[in-house]
């Protein structure tokens, strides 16, 4: 039987069941998470990574002059931002118990993973396309993201408790 | 008899506040980001209540995009990078 992986403490906070080959699990995504980010700094070119603009996404569709302005102003904040989330993720991916800030940057740094994979995966809404064959390659990242998916919704579960 | 100086305030150029025609700020469907996740963040970022965030996000849903806030270009500029903070796919335009 599954059990609820995020549950409000009533000692205040929030605990966390989660098996071992999970955050085993959640110990790798970070990394990843980490190099695209990371990537953005050199990059910097819209259009060449579809999962970095999905991460960083246009403000001012209309207006390009305020779009260069507005991404000047705010691409190291929204950099920093991501980051320091995915340091929570990475610092507590062992925790058993959470405060609600840390758990908030739990919600924000696996949401950016989704963000990610699902770009990559061209996920739609769609849930029949999951591959069939268990030898499709992408089979192994649709089931990260199916069960990031799942631990969001928990979070976010919990969070509204 | 002379009278004593008067001192007379010139309007500081700061101080005339420029019209500004309003923003407002728009997120857009995605098929990633959970249903439960953007009412959270309607909640969070702007206080609404779970019934108003709810049908924000419905609408981001079934219409393809609603207008969550709006205001001066700064507060909706502003706005619109928490949104991003929180990975929802926030634009803003002139509200016309």
């Amino acid at each position: 039987m599954i059990g609820r992986r995020v549950k409000r403490s009533r000692k205040g906070g929030f605990e966390l069941k989660i098996p071992a080959e999970e955050r085993e699990l959640l110990r790798e995504v970070g990394p990843q998470l980490r190099e695209v980010l990371v990537r953005r700094v050199d990059t910097s070119t819209p259009g060449e990574d579809p999962a970095i603009d999905r991460l960083f996404p246009v403000a001012y569709p209309d207006d390009e002059d305020r779009q260069t302005e507005y991404r000047l102003l705010v691409q190291d904040e929204l950099l920093s931002s991501h980051l320091a989330a995915l340091a929570v993720l990475e610092e507590t991916a062992d925790a058993e118990r959470l405060e609600e800030e840390q758990l908030l940057a739990w919600m924000r740094a696996l949401n950016d993973v989704r963000l990610v994979l699902g770009t990559r995966l061209e996920i739609t809404e769609d849930r029949e396309e999951r591959p069939r064959d268990p030898r499709d390659p992408r089979t192994g990242a649709f089931a990260v993201y199916d069960y990031l998916t799942y631990l969001q919704g928990e979070i976010i579960e919990a969070l509204s408790a | 008899m002379t009278a004593a100086p008067v001192e007379v305030k010139e309007p500081d150029i700061d101080e005339v506040v420029t019209p500004d025609r309003p923003w407002i700020v728009i997120v857009w469907n995605d098929p990633i980001n959970l249903m439960t996740y953007v009412t959270f963040v309607f909640q969070k970022l702007f206080g609404y209540s779970l019934e108003k965030a709810t049908k924000l996000m419905l609408d981001v849903h079934e219409k393809g995009k609603a207008v969550v806030s709006s205001g001066p270009r700064e507060k909706a500029e502003l706005d619109v990078f928490r949104l991003h903070e929180h990975g929802l796919w926030a634009t803003m335009e002139h509200d016309s």
